[in-house]
């Protein structure tokens, strides 16, 4: 630089320079690309706190500063690490060592600078952070005719969001089972069912809400559920034909 | 091409050695500060203030936000609440009074590692070699800015190591520790200066802050300057001295008035000859390194 008085650049130079900025550049862009494709599936057992926007939303939302982390009174979110299955610096729990503890008050969602943990959350019962299901029947307690019944009795929302259905036991032929059944209307999915449940792995595990649901063909209709809305039914009663009987059986 | 080991040796002589190293002393106080302030509500339960560098609350009333990181996430589709607004808007207008990159040489722990590694590869005496272009981390920027319209989410902040090592001080590092030396090993063996003079968004993003910078270094007494190069060898983005310094013949004022500067107040200690001061752009000759205060 020195020897030339003037820091002209020639139009070769820039043009070089510039291909060169751009094609590095563009394969780090990839590469990121890429794994912020593979960040958006994260670990289905990485929860996020309560009132976290869908997924997607969420990471374009979340400033990664960690407020709700601190907000938490039972210490129980993290910050996802670098090069863990989660989007770098966002928060989350896992169920089976620190599940929600259901604040009233709801610190995490308040502190949320961004709006990430959605402000309109003001009942925590409305917080939707999973949804527990009972993966394993084959190990559930329950399910081979014990009372076991620990995952209903920890549920918060004891009887509502989980109750126990008695049904026969086919094993023994004379006994009950009584099933743990989770209703995902009501259930937050805070975790204290798969925290508390006594096998290994839990049998019962809260799983973000879009790998726990099924839905519905959107043409779909309960026939039963539609005659109730209507008072009768939406079809013509069944008709009485006449029966056709063959002329020697006559 | 003298020995980099007697670099501000003749400034240490000629004004002892804490005039000699004032700013990098201050400098040093105000990053472990930070870093303290940051560290007392988890380790010791003293919540001054919350959360990390990209948001935090102040006693739980102020708050600061990342505005570099805030849009990020406007161009990733998400309108952030008031509250974020306002933080980002404080930052922004603290650091476009008193320098963008001052963040870089005051604030960013990254600057520990790599002011770590820049004085290790002054005492190995590592070649200065012309590697990569400065202009990388603005094309970088612009990736970091375009690629969430794609995406839909911010991904430079799945791999942002500037964020990650404050977060992970703060919150646990994880592996993180693995990028952290990677970026030490390659300021010290690849690139002088490498992460933060070449490759950091961040930095670039601040530098465009720097516009409106009010604190600027000049050096003022240039034609006092001995050519020992002390400044150029210390200064984390040496091409900016070289106008102010030798410019006068070309017209050029003594203001550093390049938007990269950090205002890391390096190139005041080491020069054994005051040829430079840190001023402000409003008062002119007005000193403010003479108070010796900048906050």
């Amino acid at each position: 630089m020195s020897k030339r008085p003037q820091r002209k650049v020639t139009r070769r130079q820039f043009l070089v320079n510039t291909s060169k900025g751009a094609c590095g550049v563009g394969f780090m862009g990839m590469g990121l690309a890429g794994y912020s494709n593979q960040s958006q599936s994260a670990n289905p057992q990485m929860l996020r706190p309560p009132g976290a926007l869908p997924e997607a939303d969420f990471q374009s939302a979340c400033i990664r500063c960690g407020l709700c982390v601190e907000a938490c009174p039972y210490d129980m979110l993290k910050l996802g690490r670098l090069f863990q299955p989660i989007a770098t610096g966002t928060p989350y729990f896992l169920a089976r060592t620190d599940p929600c503890e259901m604040c009233e008050d709801i610190p995490c969602k308040a502190a949320c600078p961004t709006g990430a943990l959605d402000p309109e959350l003001n009942n925590i019962d409305d917080a939707r952070m999973g949804l527990a299901v009972l993966i394993d029947q084959e190990n559930c307690l329950n399910f081979q005719g014990l009372r076991c019944d620990v995952c209903y009795r920890v549920c918060p929302l004891i009887d509502e969001a989980i109750t126990l259905e008695m049904h026969r036991n086919t094993r023994t032929g004379h006994h009950a089972v009584f099933i743990p059944t989770v209703h995902s209307d009501l259930c937050t999915g805070c975790g204290k069912c798969e925290e508390a449940c006594v096998l290994e792995e839990a049998a019962i595990k809260v799983l973000p809400r879009t790998i726990a649901k099924g839905e519905l063909g959107h043409h779909y209709r309960w026939g039963w559920k539609e005659k109730e809305k209507a008072g009768e039914s939406l079809i013509d009663p069944v008709l009485d034909l006449p029966d056709r009987v063959p002329e020697v059986l006559k | 091409m003298k020995n980099n080991q007697s670099l501000g040796f003749e400034a240490v002589k000629k004004k002892g050695w804490f005039s000699a190293n004032r700013f990098l002393i201050l400098r040093r106080i105000v990053q472990v500060t930070i870093l303290t302030l940051f560290l007392l509500g988890p380790l010791a339960g003293i919540w001054i203030i919350q959360g990390n560098l990209s948001s935090s609350l102040l006693l739980g009333v102020v708050p600061f936000t990342d505005p570099f990181i805030l849009l990020q996430s406007m161009a990733s589709g998400h309108l952030p609440l008031f509250q974020g607004f306002l933080g980002a808007l404080i930052v922004a207008l603290f650091y476009g009074l008193v320098g963008g990159r001052v963040f870089c040489s005051w604030i960013c722990p990254v600057n520990l590692l790599t002011d770590a590694a820049a004085w290790c590869r002054r005492k190995l005496n590592l070649r200065k070699e012309k590697v990569i272009s400065r202009q990388w981390r603005y094309w970088i920027l612009a990736m970091v800015m375009i690629l969430p319209l794609f995406t839909g989410v911010m991904s430079w902040e799945l791999v942002n190591p500037v964020s990650a090592f404050n977060r992970g001080l703060f919150f646990g590092m994880g592996l993180g520790w693995i990028l952290f030396l990677m970026i030490f090993l390659f300021d010290l063996l690849a690139v002088e200066n490498g992460w933060c003079g070449h490759l950091c968004p961040m930095g670039a993003f601040y530098s465009l802050i720097n516009r409106t910078s009010l604190i600027k270094v000049s050096a003022v007494k240039r034609e006092q300057c001995t050519d020992c190069s002390d400044c150029f060898d210390v200064c984390p983005e040496p091409e900016i001295l070289k106008g102010p310094v030798y410019g006068k013949k070309h017209d050029i004022g003594p203001l550093v008035k390049d938007l990269t500067c950090t205002n890391c107040g390096r190139c005041v200690d080491v020069c054994a000859e005051n040829v430079f001061e840190i001023t402000t752009v409003l008062s002119g000759k007005n000193s403010l390194a003479k108070g010796g205060e900048i906050k």
